[in-house]
């Protein structure tokens, strides 16, 4: 996913001299092919993520569409104020990017973890927040965010993810994208399982064993946060008992959260399940992998949490 | 209007504006004000009636709280109507009390303290980037250097040889509850910037000469010879050094008058009138024209000249100095 943002970048920055990539200091390896090809349109800001972000917001206002780059909660919660002050006020075309949304660097410790981003990034106006679930969908987005005028924040995972998506036919920014609907006789219960970011494969195995369950299964995932495709989520909530939300974010004002906002005022006939870190920091050590387990943002605890309240 | 006419009529509608709007930073307002004027009459190019000009100097106030201060500059400028400046603070104005750029003229919004170099930083670095030549200025408060970003934004200007950016620092030695020294120790001010790679120039914030001359086009011919963005000359910083409250006597170095506006009573009509008693030739007071007859006047429990600092009434142990 993180490779596939630089190709994308570096194709859309080759037609575009106005692209520009500041970096606060990270990117080793990862982003080598951009400055060695654009070395004009390439900056290491140093390890100062408050000025990189206040001037991608000067170099904005210019005529740049800048990309700011970091891992974790660097390029958001450690600036900000001049998020908030510097772009997205000024309606400057920043692109936020982060490397490692979730527990993308669990091993690093709580610090690496970006587990309350989401949230706090949706909360700013004018800023739309996309999360890819895979490679495709990273491609998509970066494309989008460049034809995007305004403030993004663009939250990646690492590298690795499953391929969900041979390929996306009309993506829009703002838009759900269908991943599943069970086919066949009409099932007693239904469910609509929705996801943002890199968890997109637990997404599909929650959709899979409900399925297997005798559940119809409506599945989407959402690489946009906000705008949020609030039609897709009425339409789900009118139509399934049951709404599953999968996030590698706390439950707090995310994807589960933002859905909880739509359902509420909507009057929805379907409940809601909210899987992701629960209200705390994460104080174990460990992979992606184990972490999402230890903190059961797993498949077979999304399920069977599903079951048990469409069983009630 | 030349420069000493423009600070006149500065410190005349800030005295105004913060009388009616009963808002704060008059002492900002005043020791900032002769920056501001030589600034907008005799160094930047810019266009009233076409105030995107993609020629123009960029400007910011950093110190966004001295707002008034600007938004009477633009509005001699001819950005705006003179008019409108006492709505500043007043429900539905376009006039916030802290800079805000949904105005003519203003190129950035400030107020949260520490933000304003790093964005002159970008529009320097993007304009370097396009081979424009225009400048970019900021002006940013002493205290206001406290802030990490400032350093952040002094690193790369440096190290990008941004030499189309001058930055100014109202050197008023004060800042919100004390002085700098009593607050976190500022001083050597202008090695420190040294030290940061910058050309420095320390000067009477005061003096239109000197202002003038530190604030001129001294750019050596210089473009961007290796591709990299980098140019070979040096970022400018003018420490300004001026008086918080220059102008009005009673005002001058009391840290009171960071927050209190002037009151109805002696404290707007002496300011006034201390005002007229400086007023140069061609400034016109649209408010007072003649200044305030039979002006109220201070009784002997105004409080005049005592000292409002924190450190006058608290004494820690620690840390020891």
């Amino acid at each position: 996913m993180r490779d596939t943002f630089v190709r994308t970048l570096i194709d859309l920055a080759k037609q575009d001299s106005n692209i520009e990539l500041v970096t606060g200091d990270l990117g080793f390896g990862v982003l080598k092919p951009f400055w060695e090809q654009l070395p004009n349109q390439f900056t290491n800001a140093g390890i100062a993520e408050q000025n990189m972000t206040s001037m991608a917001a000067g170099m904005a206002l210019e005529g740049k569409t800048v990309f700011t780059y970091s891992i974790g909660n660097f390029p958001t919660l450690r600036c900000l104020e001049q998020v908030r002050n510097d772009c997205a006020y000024h309606h400057a075309n920043v692109k936020i990017v982060c490397i490692g949304g979730g527990f993308v660097y669990g091993s690093l410790g709580m610090s690496h973890q970006a587990t309350e981003d989401i949230a706090i990034m949706r909360a700013l106006p004018d800023v739309a927040v996309l999360c890819p679930g895979d490679a495709a969908e990273a491609e998509a987005a970066t494309r989008a965010i460049v034809a995007w005028k305004g403030t993004c924040y663009l939250r990646l995972g690492r590298g690795g993810e499953r391929r969900v998506h041979d390929h996306i036919d009309n993506y829009q920014l703002g838009k759900a994208l269908k991943i599943r609907e069970t086919c066949g006789a009409p099932r007693k219960r239904s469910a609509a399982v929705f996801s943002t970011g890199a968890i997109l494969d637990v997404a599909c195995d929650t959709a899979a064993l409900l399925e297997e369950a005798g559940v119809h299964v409506i599945q989407y995932s959402f690489p946009t946060v906000k705008p949020l495709d609030e039609d897709v989520i009425r339409a789900c909530a009118d139509q399934t008992d049951l709404i599953v939300t999968v996030e590698e974010h706390s439950i707090i004002g995310g994807l589960g959260g933002a859905a909880a906002e739509v359902m509420a005022e909507n009057g929805s006939r379907a409940r809601l399940l909210r899987i992701g870190l629960e209200d705390l920091y994460c104080t174990t050590v460990g992979s992606q992998k184990y972490l999402r387990g230890q903190y059961g943002m797993t498949a077979e605890n999304a399920a069977a949490r599903a079951l048990n309240i469409l069983n009630r | 209007m030349n420069s000493e006419v423009l600070a006149w009529e500065i410190r005349r509608h800030g005295i105004e504006m913060t009388h009616l709007s009963g808002g704060s930073h008059i002492g900002a307002i005043l020791s900032v004000a002769d920056i501001i004027a030589v600034l907008y009459a005799d160094i930047m190019r810019y266009h009233a009636d076409d105030p995107e000009w993609d020629g123009r100097d960029r400007f910011i106030l950093s110190k966004g709280h001295a707002g008034a201060a600007i938004y009477a500059a633009l509005a001699e400028s001819g950005f705006f109507s003179v008019d409108e400046l006492k709505t500043h603070y007043a429900d539905g104005s376009r006039l916030s009390g802290h800079v805000s750029h949904h105005l003519p003229g203003v190129d950035f919004s400030t107020g949260s303290l520490g933000h304003g170099l790093s964005a002159a930083v970008g529009m320097a670095y993007a304009a370097r980037k396009d081979g424009k030549s225009h400048r970019v200025f900021v002006v940013l408060g002493d205290g206001e250097c406290d802030e990490g970003e400032v350093w952040e934004a002094a690193l790369f200007a440096n190290h990008f040889r941004l030499d189309n950016l001058t930055a100014v620092v109202d050197h008023n030695h004060m800042q919100s509850l004390d002085f700098c020294e009593n607050t976190l120790e500022l001083e050597d001010f202008g090695a420190k910037w040294k030290a940061f790679g910058w050309n420095v120039k320390e000067i009477d914030g005061h003096s239109h000469e000197a202002l003038r001359g530190a604030l001129k086009d001294s750019r050596q011919e210089n473009g961007d010879q290796d591709g990299t963005g980098r140019g070979n000359g040096r970022p400018t910083v003018v420490i300004a050094n001026t008086v918080k409250g220059k102008g009005v006597s009673f005002m001058e170095n009391d840290i009171l008058w960071h927050y209190r506006f002037p009151h109805d009573g002696w404290e707007y009509d002496c300011a006034v009138n201390e005002l007229h008693k400086i007023r140069p030739e061609g400034a016109e007071d649209v408010y007072t024209p003649e200044g305030i007859p039979d002006p109220a006047l201070p009784g002997p429990d105004a409080d005049i000249g005592n000292d409002h600092t924190m450190t006058a009434g608290y004494h820690p142990d620690y840390p020891a100095r």
